[in-house]
């Protein structure tokens, strides 16, 4: 096979992306083949993203894409290019401080050994975005698509409660249900217009490879 | 479990995309959602000289209501056909069939025209479009042909494309106001492939007799199944259990797949029976509702 003129543009097996992370936009050289867990991981040492299987059926590496819950295993880094990706490293703007999703997982033992716990808190996340009470099946069911071998899932699904009245109550004193509120940290979570995530100096502020980083 | 080395195109336009394909033909690889292909570049048991990643032509992400036609462009995600109320109400089975795919991360990004192309007789959008007797667009170097449902699936995933061709949309037509749809599925568990699906549409008469019925089954044989035979049984007759019964039997002879690790043929020919059944009685309890409701 020989490749023919017109497709010189496609020739190069390096592509440079630009794409907004956590809240800040990301230039780098990547490899056309690396796909987006990889380049979270090697690039930007978002660790984070958990890679258990690399075939898309353990969902340890979920990221949210624009928002939306994706198998970063099953996409290549230069398919993100101008989309917002946001790994659990963003969820938390002051570090010294647990996300209330967070603090649920911990207060519910929602994970033992951890290696699933980034997907499930991103998760969680996604789902609490609806405001809702949600029942048991209903969590379990949308949890499904993240395995875990360690919890049996049951304390996950209380964290999901729990973590679903921290965020209704937002910390201003009593919800409909009388969860007393409080105990919630940084309940706003960066968005894409916030500059939230701007601690460069930490060891995941994306000082991998050469590259440029420019704050958004 | 990296992907092996390509050369990536990411063509912005059909036309494009087409071009490439037919100049690469079998050296090439077209990726969607990726949902499926990616694991397989992972696993290295998918080694394209080249990769042809559809994801930036926006001219197949459309949702098109053309009279009593339904037209979803190729690269429309899955979640969307979940969520979309125009899908809804112009073909409530999509809305149905969808959950079953895989888990929401994978719907995020899988496609429909993807899920089609990629032929699995076990995947829920093939066993809705040869249930709705659906139309799948192709597009290659000498232009666009539309090929039935029935048609495109060929055998274990393998669809009816030719090398330069590639899937751009999928035309069903508008299910009937008056009528009840059900998608029943038994896996072992959420998200797993299925063993055995069925998918049904019925319409009812002023006796509450079955006017019309349409039903395909998925993961009982290498492509998916319309089960004429039990449409045929079904038509005319009550909806009274044993009837119903009688005729999901039917479905037993067309159950061509023969053990293996997830289940006995045995087994599955049960199933298969079940489902069907299964999907016939909540598509008449649909219908009636309908009726009742007089919409």
């Amino acid at each position: 096979m020989t490749t023919t003129e017109n497709d010189s543009k496609y020739d190069s097996d390096t592509r440079a992306v630009t794409l907004r992370v956590n809240g800040r936009e990301v230039t780098r050289q990547v490899p056309t083949r690396q796909t987006l867990a990889d380049f979270l991981r090697d690039d930007l040492d978002l660790v984070s993203v958990h890679l258990g299987c690399e075939h898309g059926v353990c969902g340890c590496c979920t990221v949210l894409l624009d928002g939306s819950s994706v198998r970063s295993c099953l996409m290549l880094a230069v398919q993100a290019v101008g989309h917002e990706v946001e790994t659990v490293e963003s969820l938390s703007a002051d570090q010294n401080a647990l996300h209330p999703i967070q603090e649920a997982f911990a207060e519910e033992q929602g994970l033992q050994c951890g290696f699933c716990t980034p997907a499930m808190v991103l998760r969680t996340k996604e789902i609490l975005a609806d405001g809702q009470e949600r029942s048991d099946d209903e969590v379990r069911n949308e949890i499904s698509g993240i395995l875990c071998r360690c919890t049996g899932y049951q304390n996950i699904i209380n964290a999901v409660q729990n973590a679903g009245r921290k965020l209704r109550c937002g910390g201003s004193g009593t919800c409909a249900t009388g969860h007393p509120g409080g105990a919630v940290g940084t309940a706003a979570v960066a968005g894409a217009e916030t500059d939230a995530v701007t601690d460069v100096e930490r060891a995941d502020g994306f000082d991998g490879p050469a590259g440029t980083t420019k704050e958004a | 479990m990296k992907p092996p080395k390509f050369m990536y195109c990411d063509p912005d336009s059909i036309e494009e995309a087409v071009a490439l394909k037919s100049r690469y033909g079998h050296d090439s690889l077209v990726l969607a959602g990726g949902q499926s292909l990616m694991p397989m570049l992972n696993m290295r048991l998918a080694n394209p000289e080249v990769l042809i990643d559809i994801n930036r032509v926006t001219d197949l992400q459309q949702i098109t209501r053309d009279g009593d036609v339904l037209e979803i462009g190729a690269g429309v995600r899955q979640s969307v056909l979940e969520t979309d109320p125009a899908v809804a109400a112009a073909v409530p089975l999509l809305g149905l069939v969808v959950p079953y795919i895989g888990h929401i991360e994978n719907r995020h990004r899988g496609t429909v025209g993807g899920s089609l192309a990629h032929a699995d007789a076990a995947a829920e959008l093939p066993c809705a479009a040869v249930t709705l007797d659906a139309t799948i667009v192709v597009q290659g170097t000498a232009g666009r042909r539309e090929v039935p449902a029935r048609d495109f699936f060929e055998g274990f995933m393998t669809n009816c494309c030719a090398p330069d061709e590639l899937v751009v949309a999928v035309r069903f037509p508008v299910t009937p106001a008056a009528s009840g749809s059900a998608f029943v599925e038994h896996a072992r568990r959420q998200g797993d492939f299925a063993l055995a699906s069925a998918a049904a549409v019925v319409s009812l008469d002023a006796q509450g007799n079955v006017a019309s019925a349409a039903v395909g089954v998925g993961g009982i044989s290498a492509t998916p199944v319309r089960a004429t035979a039990v449409q045929d049984a079904l038509v005319g007759g009550p909806t009274a259990t044993e009837a119903i019964a009688a005729a999901a039997a039917a479905i037993g002879d067309s159950v061509s797949a023969a053990d293996d690790m997830h289940a006995t043929g045995v087994y599955r020919r049960h199933l298969a029976v079940t489902v069907v059944k299964r999907a016939i009685t909540a598509a008449v309890a649909n219908a009636a509702a309908v009726e009742r409701n007089g919409s």
